[in-house]
């Protein structure tokens, strides 16, 4: 019986021939990342357990992104651990504001994770790396300094899902959508402890930043991580970027896998994630009349350059409507000063939107945007829990950035195709 | 080990910003996250929470973020331990490396009651629900966990690693 990706890529790390499913393994780690909320736990806990250098210092990454630029003086006083930590232990990969960017959306665009390798990551959305071809899954801060000590994390092999995507896809229907409607078939918990590898004839023709986008919400199904099959498409995101070798893992024609779901998705429409639960999902053209009162475009899920694009195509020449937010945050700076290069940012500033320094910011109820008891937000961002962009009695919508820029100018929940 | 206390109940899907809203998560101080556990989910809940109690929930506890501090607050506001008739996985981790007892029993969850008393055999994996005099078993805890629990942690185990290595 031949082996899935993930577990070739375990199997490999672990030192081993082969792995399966259920089995407890010990893999080498070739990433392990923290940020400002995680990594000073994670700080603290390496040093009570006598930790004095971290295992390796090019492969512990630290990227301060949730509550910066500072947003209080307890937030600054976590840039401060982050910032201290990396001067002492002399790691290059540590990235001071200016020029750190949402890490999942950061490390990517540097090109420091690579197809074939297993990274670790203390924020729950470390599986975006998967659509690199790498292993990659979140871990709490403890896990993260037990890595830093020593190189390597434990994992349960998982079982894989295969999802398979086939038909073509409609216009403005993109990864966002495609990860929504999976969700919203399989539910939160659909996907718990698996891992979910996509495939199909869509997948195959799929743009990087959509798949990155598909990986990124595999935590919302509750997956250990989700992963796409390296391609030419892969090699060509990753050749113009890698700062090292990497090895190409694919799934074997007779892997065994627990599940597969097939989907057409040729009639797929924009999908919409109601509140409170990311699997609460409709297509556009059954969301009812929802007026709105913020709109935010950007996080780890979609705010990169293509998403920002395709956000200016429908904001160009247009104004968000009265008394309605919109708040566009490019993921990196290389994004922000790309958006600038291509006019975008001034297509955002004449829609009278606001631009945000790249952060986490709003996602998860921090700054830069907060709502208030009876608000609501379209979000291109990836949880729309009780209370997660602010007051408990405030509610989030999860959708593509077309569907959110077209929402920003409406005022209220819509589609591009409404313009 | 043994608990026994009140039961505080909740439904499916509570998520870690339900647990401790991440607008809290500028520091990491047990004592402060307290104060703020549960609150949006019930926001009696800090206040009325006695040390002692134990949360049940339905499926997929601890769903969505990664972050720590989600055990922590429930360890810190006095929680003994949680039965959920699932976890989401990485809540099911941080629980382990944290020192947070966590039980799966579907079966209980479904025959208990806010206010309700329970008793918990942590080593047998017995729950005996006080109030209505009936028993039930968790779910077996898989053997590396129970040898993380054995070693005190995730971080003692890393020691002992590296001591036989």
């Amino acid at each position: 019986m031949g082996m899935t990706i993930t577990e070739k890529i375990l199997a490999a790390h672990a030192g081993k021939e082969k792995v399966k499913p259920g089995e407890i393994i010990s893999a080498r780690v070739d990433i392990a990342l923290g940020n400002d909320v995680t990594a000073p736990i994670a700080i603290e806990e390496f040093r009570k357990a006598g930790g004095k250098k971290v295992f390796d210092r090019n492969k512990v990454i630290l990227v301060p992104d949730h509550f910066t630029p500072n947003k209080d003086i307890l937030s600054a006083r976590q840039c401060q651990i982050l910032r201290d930590f990396a001067k002492e232990q002399n790691l290059p990969y540590y990235f001071e504001q200016g020029e750190a960017g949402i890490e999942h959306a950061l490390l990517p665009e540097l090109g420091l994770v690579l197809p074939g390798d297993l990274v670790i990551g203390a924020d729950s959305h470390t599986c975006t790396y998967g659509a690199l071809g790498a292993f990659a899954t979140g871990v709490g801060s403890t896990d993260l300094a037990y890595t830093m000590i020593t190189g390597e994390s434990w994992f349960r092999v998982p079982e894989t899902i295969k999802f398979v995507y086939e038909g073509k896809l409609s216009p403005w229907v993109e990864g966002k959508d495609l990860i929504l409607f999976t969700i919203g078939d399989i539910g939160v918990e659909g996907a718990r402890y698996k891992a979910m590898e996509f495939t199909g004839e869509v997948i195959d023709n799929l743009p990087m930043s959509s798949r990155l986008t598909m990986a990124n919400m595999a935590i919302e199904a509750g997956a250990k991580n989700g992963i796409f099959i390296p391609d030419k498409i892969t090699k060509a995101y990753i050749d113009e970027r890698k700062k090292r070798e990497y090895t190409l893992y694919n799934s074997d024609p007779d892997a065994d896998y627990i599940e597969v779901k097939r989907y057409d998705v040729s009639a797929l429409e924009p999908q919409v994630a109601f509140p409170p639960l990311p699997s609460n999902v409709r297509p556009i053209s059954k969301v009812g009349y929802i007026p709105i009162d913020q709109v935010v475009i950007g996080s780890c899920t979609n705010g990169r350059i293509e998403d920002l694009r395709t956000a200016a195509r429908i904001l160009k020449g247009r104004k968000v409507a009265p008394y309605v937010r919109l708040i566009i945050i490019p993921a990196t700076p290389w994004t922000y000063r790309q958006a600038l290069e291509e006019g975008l940012i001034q297509i955002f500033l004449d829609s009278k939107a606001v631009i945000s320094p790249p952060t986490c910011g709003p996602c998860l109820g921090g700054h830069m945007g907060i709502l208030a008891k009876g608000e609501r937000a379209v979000a291109t961002t990836n949880r729309n829990f009780v209370g997660r962009m602010g007051d408990p009695e405030s509610e989030v919508y999860l959708a593509n950035p077309a569907v959110a820029a077209a929402s920003a100018i409406l005022g209220r929940i819509g589609g591009p195709h409404e313009l | 080990m043994k608990f026994r206390g009140k039961v505080w109940k909740f439904g499916a899907n509570i998520d870690t910003d339900g647990i401790i809203p991440a607008r809290y998560l500028n520091t990491s101080d047990p004592n402060e996250l307290a104060k703020h556990c549960m609150e949006d989910v019930d926001p009696d809940f800090p206040e009325k929470v006695k040390p002692g109690d134990i949360i049940v929930a339905d499926r997929n506890f601890g769903c969505g973020s990664s972050r720590e501090h989600a055990p922590l607050a429930i360890k810190a506001a006095g929680i003994t331990c949680v039965i959920a008739k699932s976890f989401a996985r990485i809540f099911y981790r941080n629980a382990f490396n944290t020192g947070l007892p966590i039980f799966e029993s579907p079966e209980l969850v479904d025959n208990v009651a806010q206010g309700e008393e329970l008793e918990i055999d942590g080593t047998s994996g017995e729950i005996i629900n006080l109030t209505r005099n009936k028993r039930f078993k968790a779910n077996p805890i898989p053997p590396f966990m129970q040898e993380l629990i054995a070693c005190g942690g995730l971080m003692n185990y890393a020691q002992k690693k590296l001591r036989k290595d």
